[in-house]
């Protein structure tokens, strides 16, 4: 009998029908990976499992766990049951926390609960488990507070707190999504030796077909509150019969297609941007009333130029300096030294008659499409907000220019008098990129565009970076965190490390041949699904 | 911990200096020649100019400032104009009632509040939860002189339990004291508690949609343990907020209390000083009330940094 079985899982929530029929059986000590895109209900499902589903939901069908039957369980049964022999890790490090307990209260909290242990049993019980986390309170003090730690550290403190007790089953919610590619590997490592040690069952949900492919051994795929497919990993992987898991492989390993024959205007070569010896500082923490701490040095010394119509790539962990190198270019931050060139223009500390010629010549890109918009205006009004200085061009100017921007993007005139709200995550993200060319810049500074979407989004919104460049002779700086993406879509490939630029080169170059152990580090920690599906094929 | 304090008693010093230049200046311009409001209309020009040189408004600003300031170093706030005794010895006959009236229609309504907020958010969506609601709505909605006549009525005519007004001073004895001030500090706290309830209940329904919570109740704790152990810190730092503000307002503006009790309050100084153009007695209570709302600012930072280790961080 396996140790987890969802048979005709249904739920409302508020009336609208979310999970439909859903079935399926996690193995003791084996891997499940759920995977499917925002919406598919797979983290509903988890909460069901959980029991702790919102407010005014109306769940049927059956879950057994371990023989016991948890859709049936009392509040009380489910609390015993809870972070005990069921763990659940969530996607997002920084909340997950309470932000006014330590660390090691909030181990002990759950040891204490259940095991009835003294403050010294759970102390000594948390050391130990964080210990064994990769924190070790040699190093890590119990006594710090959750900001005192990285993200990837108190992501380890929650899997701690989930682990503390060997559960059997240990939920984890898209737990790396949040995280750098680095510490990405390393959590999933931390995972996979919880999973072997303890002989513990884990159900990894996932919209990253690549996260889960090298580490589950059952895969369930959902879409739209049902099930799509489910079974072992490998012939799921390898054969992908069921057209949306072929479709949801081909979205994630998504080659953007190009023009062989597309040459820039300008021809190649000539630099649109060229940054040389680019250093940019924040200033320091206060240490008392006149003094500071040394400034803290983003951008060190960086040099390099963008061609026209290139798309550069530029990708590192957070913090290392990659979106600072990307607010200087669009004016937004002063460096402290150093010298940018626009089209051989001189615009390292512009005027403001240089800064209002500068939003002709660079737009941006941002990660997050929920945020980005004023909520009170329409689209029309949103893509034509860069012509806002342009006084001489008519309203009706303006709205010709918003609409040839919006077709340019793949949207209708009919988006014009739409609000913000009433488009999904990725005609908003089409909506920004549409801002962005509507005064026909030439280069595109777009920070993790695509972070927050869909992979078949995702990969909609590439092949529109590459159509874009070809029609309009763009070029773009892409700032991402996610090399695959970058290799897909990139000509050209900057690695960043500590406000430094420690190697450039083709992106085939920097995937397939690295010259730095830096580099080397980051391409194998990225989740790779064309090369477990590759070495699948060659297994049989 | 140290250095936070260390910094906000310094900005302390800085806001309460600013302050004391911001009195002095804008009682400098308002109309009205203080001598010749003090001897009436139909005084002489030349009583006029005697009462001025021995009030020393005929000093240079900046000097007349300066003896303000050192006065009040040694405790001296200056004469009353109207009373002819100091001002510090005013304020301190009138603070020995406003303080604790204060203190007690805070703890009242503290007391209300929170537990009302707590159970109002705990079962929120539900019956109880929407009249809770609709009853601090009620609350908020009545002035508070309104409350006090029913209690008047209630507890001092019809049970005779506590004295309809006045105050005997704390000299007839503590107890005598407190129940003089019993039916006031109820009148002020019930709106205050009606407005704190309704922000504890938010800040906990707020706090209770975070992740943490969610974390927390993964863990097995209960509903109510979540709510108990990871909810209700978190969600003092705006309680405490509304505290501060509404201690400042009880200090002082509770005039309205004062008369409809005969309670010889700082509202009812202030009120009549100005009045009656009684220039010293505006400074000095104006100065006393300004240096008492920041300290009371202080007060919240501290306990702000004590809630949030996040605050607590050097030099932030």
């Amino acid at each position: 009998m396996a140790l987890l079985e969802v048979d005709g899982l249904n739920l409302s929530i508020r009336g609208r029908h979310i999970l439909k029929d859903v079935g399926f059986a996690i193995e003791r000590g084996k891997v499940t990976g759920v995977v499917g895109e925002s919406g598919s209900g797979k983290s509903l499902t988890a909460l069901s499992i959980m029991q702790l589903l919102p407010h005014r939901s109306d769940l049927s069908g059956s879950i057994r766990f371990d023989g016991f039957d948890i859709a049936a369980a009392s509040e009380r049964e489910m609390c015993a049951l809870r972070g005990d022999d069921i763990g659940m890790v969530f996607q997002e490090p920084m909340t997950a926390l309470n932000p006014l307990k330590t660390v090691g209260e909030q181990v002990m909290e759950g040891i204490r609960l259940h095991t009835g242990a003294t403050r010294k049993e759970a102390r000594e019980r948390a050391e130990a488990i964080l210990e064994h986390v990769g924190l070790p309170p040699s190093q890590y003090a119990l006594t710090r507070f959750p900001h005192e730690l990285s993200g990837g550290q108190r992501q380890r403190v929650v899997i701690a707190m989930a682990c503390a007790l060997r559960p059997k089953l240990l939920i984890a919610d898209e737990p790396t999504t949040a995280l750098d590619v680095v510490v990405q590997a390393r959590i999933l490592d931390l995972l996979n030796m919880l999973v072997d040690e303890n002989d513990m069952a884990l159900m990894l949900i996932s919209h990253d077909l690549g996260v889960v492919s090298d580490m589950a051994d059952d895969i369930v795929i959902m879409r739209g509150g049902e099930i799509v497919e489910a079974g072992p990993a490998i012939p799921v992987l390898k054969n992908r019969t069921h057209p949306y898991t072929r479709q949801l492989a081909e979205a994630s390993t998504h080659v953007p297609a190009r023009d062989p024959d597309w040459r820039p205007a300008d021809g190649e070569g000539k630099a649109v941007v060229s940054v040389s010896n680019l250093v940019c500082e924040y200033p320091g923490r206060r240490t008392g009333m006149f003094t500071r701490e040394p400034p803290f040095r983003a951008v060190d010394d960086v040099s390099f130029d963008i061609g026209a119509g290139e798309i550069a790539g530029l990708v590192g962990e957070s913090g290392c300096g990659k979106s600072t190198l990307g607010r200087s270019l669009l004016g937004l931050m002063q460096p402290s030294s150093g010298r940018i060139e626009f089209d051989g223009r001189d615009v390292t500390h512009p005027d403001s008659e240089t800064r209002s010629e500068m939003v002709e010549f660079v737009q941006a890109v941002f990660q997050d499409p929920f945020a980005s918009f004023n909520p009170r205006h329409k689209a029309g009004r949103l893509v034509a907000e860069p012509l806002f200085l342009r006084r001489e061009l008519s309203a009706a100017t303006k709205r010709d220019m918003a609409l040839e921007a919006l077709e340019n993007v793949g949207m209708h005139a009919s988006d014009l008098d739409k609000y913000a709200h009433e488009f999904s995550g990725g005609q908003r993200q089409r909506l920004a990129i549409a801002r962005a060319v509507v005064n026909q810049p030439r280069l595109i500074i777009a920070d993790e565009p695509v972070s927050a979407l869909d992979v078949s989004i995702r990969a909609q919104v590439v092949d529109l970076i590459v159509e874009l460049r070809e029609r309009l002779d763009l070029a773009w700086l892409f700032i991402s965190h996610d090399l695959s993406v970058v290799r897909s879509l990139c000509d050209t490939v900057m690695v960043m490390r500590s406000g430094r630029i420690v190697e450039r080169g083709s992106a085939q170059q920097i995937h397939d041949n690295p010259r730095e152990e830096y580099t080397r580090q980051l391409v194998a920690a990225a989740p790779d699904l064309e090369a477990v599906i590759a070495r699948l094929g060659d297994e049989g | 911990m140290s250095w936070f304090i260390a910094r906000r008693l310094l900005s302390l010093a800085v806001t309460l200096l600013l302050a004391t230049v911001v009195i002095f200046a804008v009682l400098e311009i308002v109309p009205g020649d203080p001598a010749r409001l003090m001897l009436g209309i139909n005084a002489t020009d030349d009583a006029v100019a005697t009462l001025r040189e021995q009030l020393g408004l005929n000093q240079p600003v900046l000097m007349r400032y300066l003896s303000w300031i050192a006065g009040m170093f040694q405790g001296d706030l200056g004469h009353s104009f109207t009373y002819g005794s100091p001002v510090a010895e005013l304020i301190g006959e009138r603070i020995v009632v406003s303080l604790p009236l204060a203190l007690m229609a805070l703890a009242i309504s503290t007391a209300i509040a929170i537990p009302v907020g707590i159970y109002a958010a705990s079962r929120r969506g539900s019956a109880t939860d929407t009249a809770i609601m609709a009853v601090t709505q009620f609350g908020i909605a009545v002035p508070n002189f309104w409350f006090a006549l029913l209690l008047v009525y209630f507890f001092a005519i019809f049970l005779r339990w506590v004295p309809a007004g006045g105050f005997a001073g704390w000299d007839e004895g503590i107890a005598s004291g407190f129940r003089s001030l019993l039916l006031p500090a109820v009148a002020l706290a019930l709106p205050q508690a009606a407005i704190l309830s309704r922000v504890a209940r938010s800040a906990i329904i707020e706090v209770l949609g975070e992740d943490f919570i969610r974390t927390a109740r993964a863990k097995g704790l209960t509903r109510r343990a979540a709510l108990w152990r990871h909810a209700l810190r978190n969600a003092l730092i705006p309680v405490v907020t509304i505290m501060g503000l509404q201690f400042a307002f009880l200090l002082a503006g509770t005039i309205i209390i004062e008369n409809v009790f005969y309670l010889p309050g700082l509202g009812r100084l202030v009120y009549q000083a100005i009045t009656q153009h009684d220039l010293p007695v505006v400074q000095g209570t104006v100065l006393f009330l300004v240096g008492f709302v920041v300290v009371t600012n202080f007060l919240v930072d501290i306990t702000y940094a004590w809630i949030d280790p996040r605050l607590r961080r050097r030099g932030r």
